[in-house]
């Protein structure tokens, strides 16, 4: 028998930079992965990501399928109830109300993404340098909200519309040259608090950099108020749109968004309910969507009851 | 306030006789020189917020003095005596005596006025007036109330004690105030009534309409292509379906507009200069346009109107008319109203939306809107012709002769077509049962002298 | 404290200043004036008007005499009431939008932040479901539909309030209520949504293994700790609401501030844009001051007063 010589260059040195050795290893990858088994017990969030996915569908066919299209007037058959034809009714001009509510399905539910995204992207960077640096760099970023929410919000959007051309995305820009700021301060009131608990100290005196303490722990134990802050985005940039509408920007008629539907049916609230009936539920059924799928990953997501 | 009043045969010198026992609300007698204060006040360059200083331009002087830095003694308007006033024009003008109608034309009173440049800002003791009734409380934004006024020369004929005016900005809210009993008018001229009650009110048979003097009409851009050619503004114009508009969305009993003054002016443009919905004709017209123009198909044009239900509704079908009858894409583009005046005003549309409701009653009123570009002319169309006869019908003194040349005026507008009118206005009210004698004019005035209430 | 306050007092300033300048540039900008109307006047009145407006001035000559009025509080009079001081109009529109905003408030808070309570104490139960529902309901349905529905129901249908108008306190309800729906929708999203958070931290847990019973840990400790969110959402919330809402004004027929906002810009009425805007901003730069110096009263931990937070 061979005694094998072990000699230097059969080892090789391990590669381990201090702060990597004391981090408590495993807990990243089955952060998520818990999430995600906890989030699929969760049946109601589960029934909300369904409802999603039924009005995305029917935004896509709904039109197709009625057999009608948005923009075709039968000044004879105008205000008629819901019937075999028409399934909604019609509206002032005779058009149909299913077609023009599953167009209009596409518009605000674009709309009411696109401008959370942004918002939530915008403020949560914004708000979590603001508290988690505190100090001159809060003073700075927060002076600026201050000043774009003192400007008086509609001279913006005219503005807008004299300088970018009239189309979606000039909406979208019109509503969250503002819309992150609420955002932005909710996320930097929790991070203030956040950051003097206990185990932000401790990860700090493990060494952990800035970048890590925000996005490991500052930014998930805020999740809460994120995902409420962001669950309201959708209906208030819904309805904005619909407001901004007067000054001729967003969607341009005879398309409709749920938004514009709802506040055209509004002053015929008495004669024609069905009119404002279709498209207030379905902003109220996918906002109830939302919102159980937010407090599922709430829930999910809540670092505390791992 | 004229007792009588007498016109020189060259109908350019009107003599007023005002009633002696005509006061103001302090005791002062109402005077000529209170006219004569009042007319050269607004006629005086330094009292800049003035901006219906033009309806007195009629005025022999009037232009020049706010203008052009004539003399404001040389201005046609002189109190001869205490009740005498007698005034100057430029130029017959058969329209004078409803003009005087028109609140510029209103007198104040002298002794209280100057000096006191606010002394109509809020009711105090210098709000003097001389109607049937006087302000009694101004709350900005919310209420007015007026009381009927014991001084005034008519008195015996008022019988309204006191009105109360509420300022209410939802047209639904008023309505369902007039429901309830806390308003006993709603609607035209003050307000107007929500358009998706209409059908119901007219089905239980209590709405009002009385026609008004005005034109909703689409301006053409006779600018830009292709509404440059006069065939293609002519196919636009009668391809589209204004009784089906009124019917299905205005639904006030408009009447339908193919020509420029309104009936209630002129009744015989009741007929028009074309057939309403002729899609026949519309398409010959676009045919020869098109040839003309060069081109094989129309392009995309844009439809331009300010942000308001009824406009949108009404603008919605005509681009449907438009896109079935013409086989013409449409976009609209609705505008807040400061930026669409600037949009109509710099001719950055090609149809845009506009109405004229008339300030005097009279043809001229809505003919001259177009004798010259600028001004409440989007349409940059003049003639030399057109422009030609209005002049001439502003020193005609025989009315039949007169209305000849300015009917000769408009058929030459409606050849050339640079607007399309849709219909003429109407006013439409609920007013209660016990409310009698309140009649809406075609101007769009109220008189409350007359108004009682019944048991 | 004293240090700390004159330097955001002095920042506040700032930020005023910036607001106006930007706030000028905007509405030079912006197409149309007071002046534009469907009657156009001649050119000639039309010149005179804008002289004797001081629209001929130069622009930077216009910036300095806004900038001055700004900071004496005289914004000079209305270009389209004319004859009413800007400071008048807001002085007898704001007190409307104030009494409204308060009613709304105080039903925002005090139903909201009950409902995410019950919410959050009733995790995943019956009572968690009811104020979801009816969160989501308020969320949905904005102020404007919900006004017309209040005034529907109650107004027309039972007929149990009046119809509009602002005469007495009855008056009040309806549009109070409209304006109180989403804030209190959000607010008790909001507090369920913090408060779970606390109840599962540590000091909570400790708390309770103390022997603390449920109750006073859940009001004396955990309910402090998590109205904090609230808050940060509050300051800009009240300042909004007092100074009133273009829609509920409109349908309920009130004299209010809101209105006032947009027909001023809408009008192109220059010195009735800055007046707001500048009313607007010293409450909302006052208001975020409050909710920087409510923190620390809340969690003494919270130190805004700091130079550098992370020391």
């Amino acid at each position: 028998m061979e005694h094998r010589q072990l000699k230097e260059i059969d080892f090789e040195p391990l590669h381990l930079k201090q702060s990597e050795a004391e981090k408590i290893v495993g807990e990243s990858t089955s952060y998520w992965k818990d999430a995600w088994r906890r989030f699929r017990k969760n049946k109601l969030a589960l029934f909300g990501i369904i409802i999603i996915l039924l009005l995305a569908v029917l935004a896509i066919m709904g039109g197709p399928i009625s057999g009608h299209n948005y923009y075709e007037n039968q000044l004879l058959e105008a205000n008629q109830p819901p019937s075999g034809t028409h399934w909604f009714g019609t509206d002032n001009l005779g058009r149909d109300v299913f077609a023009r509510t599953w167009y209009g399905a596409q518009i605000s539910l674009f709309i009411g993404l696109m401008a959370a995204l942004i918002d939530l992207i915008i403020g949560v960077i914004w708000g979590a340098v603001a508290g988690f640096f505190g100090g001159k760099v809060d003073e700075i970023l927060m002076r600026i909200a201050d000043v774009l929410y003192g400007v008086p919000y509609l001279l913006v959007v005219i503005l807008l519309l004299v300088v970018l051309p009239q189309n979606l995305w000039t909406l979208i820009i019109a509503m969250t040259i503002t819309g992150w700021i609420n955002m932005a301060r909710i996320v930097r009131g929790q991070v203030m608090q956040l950051r003097s608990e206990e185990f932000i100290m401790a990860s700090r005196s493990l060494g952990a950099s800035n970048t890590r303490i925000l996005r490991k722990h500052l930014i998930p134990n805020s999740l809460g108020p994120i995902l409420v802050t962001l669950t309201l985005t959708i209906p208030s940039a819904i309805f904005t749109e619909s407001f901004l509408s007067f000054l001729g920007i967003g969607v341009q008629a005879p398309l409709a968004s749920w938004g514009t539907m709802s506040s055209d049916a509004l002053p015929a609230l008495q004669y024609y309910p069905n009119q404002l009936f279709f498209p207030a539920v379905f902003i109220c059924l996918t906002m109830l969507a939302f919102n159980v799928i937010g407090d599922g990953m709430r829930d999910a997501l809540d670092p505390n009851e791992r | 306030m004229a007792e009588t009043y007498d016109v020189s045969d060259d109908l350019l010198t009107y003599t007023f006789h005002l009633r002696e026992d005509a006061v103001w609300s302090n005791g002062d007698p109402v005077t000529a020189g209170d006219f004569e204060y009042a007319w050269k006040w607004v006629l005086n360059p330094d009292n800049a917020d003035t901006d219906y200083a033009y309806q007195m331009y009629v005025i022999k002087g009037a232009q020049a003095a706010k203008e052009e830095g004539g003399s404001i003694d040389e201005v046609g308007v002189k109190a001869i005596d205490e009740k005498t006033l007698e005034v100057v024009l430029a130029q017959p003008t058969p329209y004078f005596l409803d003009l005087t109608a028109f609140y510029t034309y209103y007198p104040v009173n002298q002794k209280v006025v100057e000096g006191a440049d606010d002394w109509a800002l809020n009711v105090t003791d210098t709000y003097v007036t001389n109607g049937p009734f006087l302000i009694e409380s101004w709350k900005h934004k919310d209420q007015i109330v007026l009381k009927k006024n014991a001084d005034y020369w008519d008195a015996d004929t008022v019988k309204l004690e006191t009105i109360n005016m509420y300022m209410i900005d939802d047209e639904n809210t008023s309505l369902e105030m007039f429901n309830n009993g806390e308003l006993d008018w709603a609607g035209d001229p003050t307000d107007s009534l929500p358009l998706s009650a209409i059908p119901s009110l007219k089905a239980d048979g209590s709405l009002n309409i009385s026609p008004k003097a005005g034109v909703y009409y689409y301006a053409f851009n006779t600018e830009k292509e292709p509404f440059n050619n006069v065939n293609i503004r002519k196919a636009f114009a009668l391809a589209i379906n204004r009784e089906g508009i009124i019917q299905s969305i205005t639904q006030r009993e408009e009447i339908p507009a193919m020509a420029l003054v309104p009936t209630s002016i002129w009744e015989e443009n009741a007929e028009g200069y074309f057939k309403d919905n002729d899609l026949e004709t519309a398409k010959e017209y676009l045919a020869t346009g098109l040839e003309e123009l060069g081109l094989e198909k129309l392009p995309a044009i844009s439809l331009s109107y300010n942000t308001a239900e009824a406009h949108a509704a009404i603008a919605q079908a005509v681009q449907d008319m438009w896109r079935q009858n013409l086989g013409v894409e449409v976009t609209l583009s609705n505008e807040e109203w400061n930026v669409y005046l600037d949009s109509m005003g710099s001719g950055n549309f090609q149809v845009g939306r506009m109405g004229w409701i008339a300030d005097f009653n009279d043809a001229i009123n809505f003919i001259e809107l177009f004798q010259s570009v600028g001004g409440n002319n989007y349409t940059n169309w003049e003639s030399e012709e057109y422009s030609k006869l209005i002049e001439q019908s502003r020193t005609e003194t025989d009315p039949d002769a007169r209305k000849g040349i300015l009917r000769q005026a408009e058929a030459i507008f409606m050849e050339d077509m640079p607007i399309a009118p849709i219909y003429f206005y109407s006013n439409a009210w609920l007013s209660k049962d016990y409310v009698k004698d309140l009649e809406v004019s075609p101007l769009g005035e109220l008189q409350f002298k007359w108004v009682y209430l019944a048991e | 404290m004293i240090k700390y306050l004159l330097k955001r007092i002095g920042y506040i300033i700032l930020s005023l200043f910036l607001i106006i300048t930007v706030t000028f540039i905007l509405m030079k900008a912006a197409p149309g004036g007071p002046f534009a109307s469907e009657r156009a006047s001649t050119p000639a009145i039309e010149a005179q008007m804008n002289e004797a407006y001081g629209f001929n001035d130069p622009i930077h000559e216009q910036y300095f005499s806004y900038l001055i009025n700004a900071f004496t509080f005289d914004f000079g009079p209305s270009f389209k009431y004319v004859g009413q001081e800007v400071t008048e109009i807001i002085g007898r529109s704001f007190p409307y939008s104030l009494i409204l905003g308060l009613e709304a408030i105080f039903i925002a808070i005090s139903i909201g932040v009950l409902l995410g309570v019950i919410a959050a104490v009733k995790h995943n139960k019956f009572g968690d479901y009811l104020a979801m529902v009816i969160a989501v309901l308020g969320i949905s349905v904005p102020s404007f539909i919900m006004a017309a529905i209040l005034q529907y129901i109650f107004a027309i249908y039972l007929q149990v309030l009046p119809i509009a108008r602002f005469e007495s306190f009855a008056h009040t309800i309806l549009p109070a209520a409209a304006l109180a729906t989403t804030p209190l929708a959000f607010i008790a999203r909001l507090m369920r949504s913090s408060m779970l958070d606390v109840l599962n931290r540590d000091y909570i847990k400790t708390a309770k293994s103390k022997g603390l019973s449920e109750r006073v840990v859940t009001y004396k400790h955990a309910l402090r700790n998590a109205i904090l969110p609230v808050v940060s959402y509050l300051g800009p919330l009240v300042v909004s609401i007092l100074t009133g809402s273009f829609i509920i004004e409109k349908i309920f027929g009130i004299p209010g501030l809101g209105s006032e906002f947009v027909v001023s810009v809408t009008n192109r009425d220059y010195t009735v844009i800055m007046g707001t805007t500048v009313f607007f901003s010293v409450l909302l730069l006052v208001s975020i001051l409050i909710v920087d110096l409510i923190y620390g009263l809340i969690d003494p931990r919270i130190n805004v007063t700091s130079k550098e937070g992370n020391k």
